[in-house]
Formats: structure tokens, C-alpha cells, sequence
């Protein structure tokens, strides 16, 4: 027992050590290889573009259930026009972030993980090294940054259909006054509010495409090796975006001012 | 000029290569044969700087490949052209892109210029008009030529062949062994092919290593290999299980 929880602890810190060393390989990427500009615009497509109809239902669905729950709630103390206001904040500042990033981990890091995995065991990544080009620059540099653009843009547009089909919601099956409700929600959401959701999302990308391209690159030979490295994108970019997202949630309350 | 160095490789436990040294010169063509298993693709993987050694020197033009990091070691690759030998072509792209592959990041090259360069080693693999083609609508014959044109299209020094006749009928392998013998005369490139088929071995080499019990065995030109009386070498060179068998 002793053995394998000593086991266990050597190979987490030896695959953050990989981790590590593919942060740095991206970043000295980053500063050394010119991008080409047609492999960020397919990512940013392949990521943002194709992940369209995931977002919207998540969005839309969260929004209308996040609203209809506040109002079952507010309207016993006789606040039903605070309804939209609670859920505009709690959309920008954690729900659209994190469940778009939980979706788009689903969708496109199991894609990132499978696509690179199979290059990997069908020698296409040996190729690239011979024909003199670094797998980092040509898999890993595009799909980072484009993940980085897409998901922001995902997680405003997730916040934006879920506050629009909360208020459909409110006013035209609970009945609540739509002035004062879409006032109350100015009110209290700030621009602060975005920003901290936009943050996150770009964070989260980045978490999303770093941890997909990463097991994609180290998984194991044959279609059982493509297959575990799949699930444990998803799995483990899951729970690093949940994780992230609580210490992210405290770093920027203090710097706001909130804590 | 490539020289390999008191090598050795091991996968966990188990031992590939042991202390493997050997020179190959400017435009030789050589061939590495060895039982399946023996480390003859290690071998080669080496040679490129797609595998660390534990110990020993691989030089390429007398650079020591092995003090070099992954980014350094693209320059050094820009000498090699490697056919793998499930040819290893980016299935989502065309075969023009495939081959066109190595010169995206050569800004001087116009479309023109790369197409017609693109076309000329598809002429070259006997491919001719296949340029929009999909690597999944080509037979096994057809995607290694394809890998030996993207190999060869920006005219490398070095051109590395691992098994490129295994899976392939005779005919098939004759005409790669062909394609083989006109690279290097035309181009006149070094080549180095690993390989298990003796017929193949025999027509495009000029110089034999084989690969045994994880070192060099055999170090000779392929007529002295085929009438060597040596047991383990008329065991390989006849393809007999049983080392009675053997013809001479």
C-alpha cells in the first residue's frame, strides 16, 4: 500500500514535470516561431466556430433554470424583481465561465487529445520532427492560442443567451415586471462582473488545449493508448478547470475588493 | 558524413543496442538488416535524433547530435528525409500538401514554384496527377511512394527508408527497390535502408550492417554477405528457422 501511494505521488509530479516542460517549450514557441496565421484561424474555427450549438443550449438552458430557481426562492421574501440580477452575476462570474469551459473541455479536448494521439501513434508526430518542424509550434502553439481567443468569446456568449433566456423566462411565464427586473440587473451587475468571467475563460482555455495536447502528445501506443489519453483529457482538464476556478474566484474577489 | 559511436539503447529492461559503432560516407548506400525486434528502427531513429541514446555519439557531418535540444536539432534535420514504414503521411491533408509539407515555413518559394516542385517529385515516385488525392483513397504501394516524394522534395543530403518494401506484394517491392536505386543516382543522396527483404537488400545497397544479439555482426558489401559460410548470417540470408537448413 505504502509502495503504491509512493508510486501514485512519483508519477504526479513526474507528469507535472512533462507539464512543465511543455509550458516552456510553448512559451520559447511563442517568442521564436512566426505563427501561421491559417493554422490559428482553423483552430479558432475547430474550437470556437464548431462548439456553437453547445454553448447556446448551455447557456440558454442554465440561464432559464438559474432564473426560475431565484424566483421560487425570491418570491417567498417578496423579491422577484431581483431575479435577473442574481442571475446576470452568477452567470458572468462563475456559471458562464465554468460550464462552457466544462462543455468546450468535453468536446474539444477529448478532439485535441484523440487527433494528436493518433498522429502520435501513427508516426505522423515523428514526421513532423524529420521534416524539420517542432511538434509544439505546428499541434500545440495554434490550438493554445486559439483556445484562448475562442473561449472568452464562448463564455460571453453563454452569459449573454442565458441572461436573455432567463428574462424570457421571468416575464413571459413567471410574470415578473420586465422593468424592473432588467433595471435591478443593471444595477447590480458590474463591469468587474464580466471581466472576472472573461478571465476565467481565458485561463480556463488555456487550461483546456494544455492538457488535451498534453496527453495527445505522451499517450500510450494503440487505439487502448488513444482511448485512456481521450478520457483523461477530459477527466483531468474537468477538474483542473473546477479546482482553478475556487482560487481563481478568491485571487480576484481581493484584487476587486470583494474579500 | 554520419559516424554512430559505441551506442546503447534500452527500453526499461530490456537492452535494443549494445555498443554499436559504424561510419557511413557521403553518398553510400547502405543497408541495415537484422531479425524483427533487433533494434534496427531504434537504430535509425537514432541516426535522425528522434531517440536519445544512454551512452555513446551519433555525428552527422562530425556535429554531435546527441548536446543538441529538439529546437537545434531541426537544422540538423533539414539534411534528412526519412520514408517510414507506415509512411506516416498527415491523413487530413491532400497529397500536395503532404508533400508541400516541408516547405511551409520557406517564405521565398512562391505557390508556383512549390507546386511545380510538388509535382516533379510525384513524377519522380511514378505519381503523376495525384496531387488532390487523400492519403486514405491510396493502396500501402502508393502512400510510401507518396512518403518518399515528401521525403525527397526539398533534395536532402541523407534519405532514411525504414522497411519500405515490408506489407508490399513483389511487384509492388520491386518498384519501390527501383525508386530506391533512381533516388540515389539521381539525386545522389546517402541512403541508409532498414530492411528484412534479402532480394531488397541486395539491389539497393552497396554496403551491409547487420544487426545481431543487439550489436554489429556483420559490417560488408552485400556479395560478401551473401556467400559468408557464417551460421547466423546463412540463417538470416536464407530465411530458415532452423540453422541445419541452411544452403550452404
Amino acid at each position: 500500500m505504502n509502495f503504491s501511494v509512493k508510486q501514485r505521488i512519483r508519477y504526479v509530479l513526474s507528469e507535472l514535470g512533462q507539464i512543465a516542460f511543455l509550458i516552456k517549450d510553448i512559451f520559447s514557441s511563442l517568442l521564436t516561431f512566426k505563427i501561421i496565421w491559417r493554422d490559428l484561424l482553423f483552430q479558432i474555427y475547430s474550437i470556437g466556430v464548431k462548439s456553437q450549438t453547445v454553448v447556446l443550449v448551455t447557456g440558454g438552458f442554465t440561464g432559464m433554470v438559474l432564473g426560475a430557481q431565484t424566483y421560487f426562492q425570491f418570491h417567498k421574501v417578496k423579491m422577484d424583481t431581483a431575479t435577473l440580477a442574481v442571475v446576470s452575476v452568477s452567470l458572468c462570474d462563475e456559471l458562464g465561465p465554468v460550464l462552457t469551459a466544462l462543455m468546450v473541455a468535453g468536446r474539444v479536448g477529448a478532439s485535441i487529445a484523440a487527433e494528436i494521439g493518433t498522429m502520435r501513434v501513427t508516426e505522423q508526430i515523428d514526421a513532423l520532427r524529420t521534416l524539420a518542424t517542432h511538434p509544439v509550434d505546428y499541434l500545440v502553439l495554434p490550438r493554445m492560442i486559439a483556445a484562448q481567443i475562442a473561449l472568452p468569446l464562448l463564455a460571453l456568449e453563454a452569459i449573454v443567451v442565458g441572461i436573455c433566456s432567463s428574462y424570457l423566462v421571468c416575464v413571459h411565464i413567471l410574470g415578473i415586471e420586465h422593468v424592473y427586473l432588467w433595471e435591478n440587473m443593471l444595477l447590480y451587475t458590474n463591469d468587474v462582473d464580466i471581466v472576472i468571467g472573461l478571465v476565467k475563460a481565458f485561463i480556463f482555455g488555456g487550461i483546456i488545449a494544455l492538457i488535451g495536447c498534453y496527453k495527445g502528445l505522451t499517450c500510450g501506443l494503440g487505439a487502448e493508448g488513444v482511448g485512456l489519453a481521450t478520457t483523461e483529457a477530459v477527466v483531468y482538464s474537468s477538474i483542473t478547470i473546477l479546482i482553478t476556478n475556487f482560487f481563481l474566484t478568491l485571487v480576484m474577489g481581493k484584487l476587486v475588493g470583494l474579500l | 558524413m554520419i559516424e554512430v559511436r559505441h551506442l546503447q539503447k534500452s527500453f526499461g529492461a530490456a537492452k535494443i543496442l549494445n555498443d554499436v559503432s559504424f561510419q557511413i560516407e557521403n553518398g553510400e548506400s547502405v543497408v541495415i538488416i537484422g531479425r524483427s525486434g533487433g533494434g534496427k528502427s531504434v537504430l535509425l531513429k537514432h541516426i535522425v535524433g528522434l531517440l536519445k541514446p544512454d551512452s555513446g555519439e551519433v555525428l552527422i557531418d562530425g556535429e554531435n547530435i546527441e548536446l543538441l535540444n529538439e529546437r537545434q536539432l531541426l537544422r540538423v534535420r533539414e539534411k534528412f528525409g526519412m520514408v517510414f514504414q507506415g509512411a506516416a503521411l498527415f491523413d487530413s491533408m491532400t497529397v500536395a500538401e503532404n508533400v508541400a509539407f516541408p516547405f511551409r515555413n520557406h517564405k521565398h518559394l512562391t505557390a508556383g514554384e512549390i507546386a511545380s516542385r510538388v509535382a516533379a517529385a510525384l513524377d519522380m515516385v511514378d505519381l503523376p496527377g495525384t496531387q488532390n488525392r487523400k492519403p486514405a483513397e491510396l493502396s500501402g504501394g502508393m502512400r510510401k511512394r507518396v512518403g518518399l516524394a515528401r521525403a525527397i522534395v526539398y533534395e536532402p543530403q541523407i534519405v532514411l527508408y525504414d522497411e519500405p518494401t515490408t506489407g508490399l506484394d513483389p511487384i509492388v517491392s520491386d518498384s519501390i527497390d527501383k525508386l530506391i536505386i533512381r533516388v540515389r543516382d539521381q539525386l545522389k543522396v546517402t541512403s541508409i535502408v532498414v530492411t528484412h527483404d534479402m532480394r531488397s537488400a541486395r539491389r539497393v545497397g552497396n554496403h551491409v550492417l547487420m544487426l545481431h544479439d543487439k550489436s554489429i555482426y556483420a559490417n560488408c558489401t552485400p556479395e560478401s554477405l551473401f556467400a559468408s559460410p557464417d551460421p547466423i548470417i546463412r540463417q538470416f540470408v536464407d530465411g530458415v528457422a532452423d540453422a541445419k537448413e541452411c544452403l550452404i
